[in-house]
């Protein structure tokens, strides 16, 4: 059945992922399409929700305010986010909060090319906002799980398959057939969570 | 949902590709309980998706399909969200209201086991009359809208077949979770039209019905809760968004007030809610979910299982 046109999904993925998702598309011509980035398991993100710990703030701007914030998930990856006055709100929380701190963040993949011919992936926030401990825990949680099942689908995949997903075929094309390090990722974040647990059980 | 119900979609996807391809209705009952019973997709898609595995194995577009479902998408009341859509439902009638119109036979409210759909029969189709309380296979109807609002209209081409199982009727109540990852704008501290019967929402202090006008105080959030693989568009009205916020009608007017502008309102519940979990469950009212009731989902999370599953792939 047809539907309305809904807002963007806000994928769940760990940093090293996000940070490797170095290639952008459009799906149509129009100046106004959204600009997607493919995660290298295979999947289109116009919009990201990520939870971590904001480690670091800094005004890099020159003429005008515009602030760098620095948030790492729990295998010690670094989300890069930038606001400017564009993003008036997010801009105020990344002044005003203190590192460290649990931060949610909603926003917009962004990629940049350095003078070096490398490509950067930042987020450029939509909200940012500072949450308990049980929120962080909760996102690495489904980031694992929404991962995992990016990574299954990835792997169960046969890319001399015609009918194969369109952007898992994209990312065999892109980046080649190894997810492994995002299944490191996903083991990693989760052996992280049991070893908090058991120190508060202790 | 019951073997019978699911034999009965068996024969009729079975139906629909006799003559294209040499299916077994067991081989269509088997993949159905799969998704129904094993990983609980709705009967609709669980019926969906066969369909479509058929499509592909036979190398056909939907449009070739058979008649024997009448040719639509036999679906669930709640799941009817587009207009001038031709659907069948089966349903049971469980009111039926005085017709305004001449040019009406019957009108009333259709349930099944996931909700309530406004009806309309029209005199000429000269369709038989529906019994308030009995469940019927009406096929060919057509999906209609009315500010958010749909229904579904029998005409001329409808078949009305009584049926001898009882349908029950569930409430249209579904619950969503997700991440709270917007509030969109007309949220928090916001003003509606005070004539009769209005309640419109005021820009810059007017009513696009009745114009300038004193408007009265209300809370309200527009949120969007998301889970990573679908949004759901959520409202909170003045008690739920208290609940959810900890801020009362009367300390939103103070807040307001101090600060000689509302905005200030919505800005302080963002920093209160934005980014958190929760689950919500209402009934649906076109794209929204009007919260009746709301939680936070604080609560430690199971990793271990998944973390077994992680090491082992």
């Amino acid at each position: 059945m047809a539907t309305t046109p809904t807002r963007e999904v806000a994928q769940r993925v760990f940093a090293r992922e996000f940070n490797d998702a170095s290639y952008t598309f459009k799906e149509s011509d129009d100046d106004r399409a959204p600009v997607y980035v493919l995660l290298p398991t295979g999947q289109r993100a116009n919009r990201v929700f990520l939870v971590g710990t904001l480690t670091e703030t800094e005004d890099v701007g020159e003429d005008s305010e515009y602030w760098q914030g620095r948030v790492v998930d729990p295998n010690g990856d670094t989300f890069f986010m930038y606001a400017g006055q564009y993003q008036p709100d997010a801009a105020s929380m990344l002044r005003e909060l203190e590192p460290p701190a649990y931060v949610a963040v909603v926003g917009k993949p962004r990629t940049y090319e350095t003078d070096e011919g490398d490509v950067n992936v930042s987020v450029r926030p939509e909200s940012i906002s500072q949450v308990d401990e049980a929120t962080r825990d909760r996102w690495v949680v489904e980031a694992a799980e929404r991962t995992l099942d990016r990574i299954r689908r990835f792997n169960g995949a046969d890319p001399e398959d015609p009918d194969i997903d369109e952007y898992v075929a994209m990312a065999h094309e892109e980046y080649g057939d190894d997810v492994e390090p995002y299944r490191q990722s996903v083991v990693g974040a989760l052996e992280s969570m049991e070893d908090t647990a058991e120190a508060s059980a202790d | 949902m019951s073997e019978t119900d699911l034999r009965t979609h068996a024969e009729e996807i079975h139906e629909q590709f006799s003559g294209q391809l040499d299916i077994d209705v067991d081989d269509v009952e088997e993949r159905l309980d799969t998704l129904v019973n094993e990983y609980k997709v709705p009967a609709s898609e669980a019926r969906r998706s066969v369909v479509n595995t058929y499509l592909d194995e036979a190398g056909m577009d939907r449009d070739q399909l058979g008649g024997g479902g009448g040719g639509n998408e036999q679906v669930d009341l709640a799941d009817v969200d587009a207009p001038e859509e031709w659907v069948d439902v089966r349903a049971t009638v469980v009111e039926l209201w005085d017709p305004r119109a001449d040019a009406v036979a019957q009108v009333g409210l259709l349930g099944d086991e996931t909700g309530t759909i406004k009806f309309t029969k029209w005199s000429k189709s000269d369709l038989p009359e529906l019994e308030e309380g009995t469940s019927y296979s009406l096929r060919n109807v057509v999906t209609d809208e009315y500010q958010g609002r749909f229904s579904v209209k029998l005409n001329r081409t409808t078949t009305i077949e009584e049926l001898d199982e009882q349908i029950e009727v569930g409430s249209d109540s579904v619950e969503v979770e997700g991440a709270l990852v917007d509030i969109q704008s007309g949220s928090g501290l916001i003003k509606r039209c005070p004539e009769d019967e209005c309640t419109r929402v005021l820009q810059n202090g007017r009513c696009s019905e009745h114009g300038e006008v004193e408007g009265e105080f209300d809370l309200r959030i527009k949120g969007v809760l998301d889970d990573g693989e679908e949004v759901t568009e959520v409202i909170f009205d003045e008690e739920a968004t208290e609940e959810l916020t900890g801020i009362a009608l009367e300390e939103a007017k103070e807040m307001a007030m101090d600060a000689l502008d509302t905005t200030v309102v919505a800005d302080e519940m963002r920093a209160d809610i934005l980014g958190r979990y929760y689950s919500v469950t209402g009934p649906t009212f076109g794209r929204y979910v009007l919260a009746d009731e709301q939680e936070q989902l604080t609560g430690t999370v199971d990793a271990d299982e998944l973390l077994i599953k992680a090491r082992s792939i």
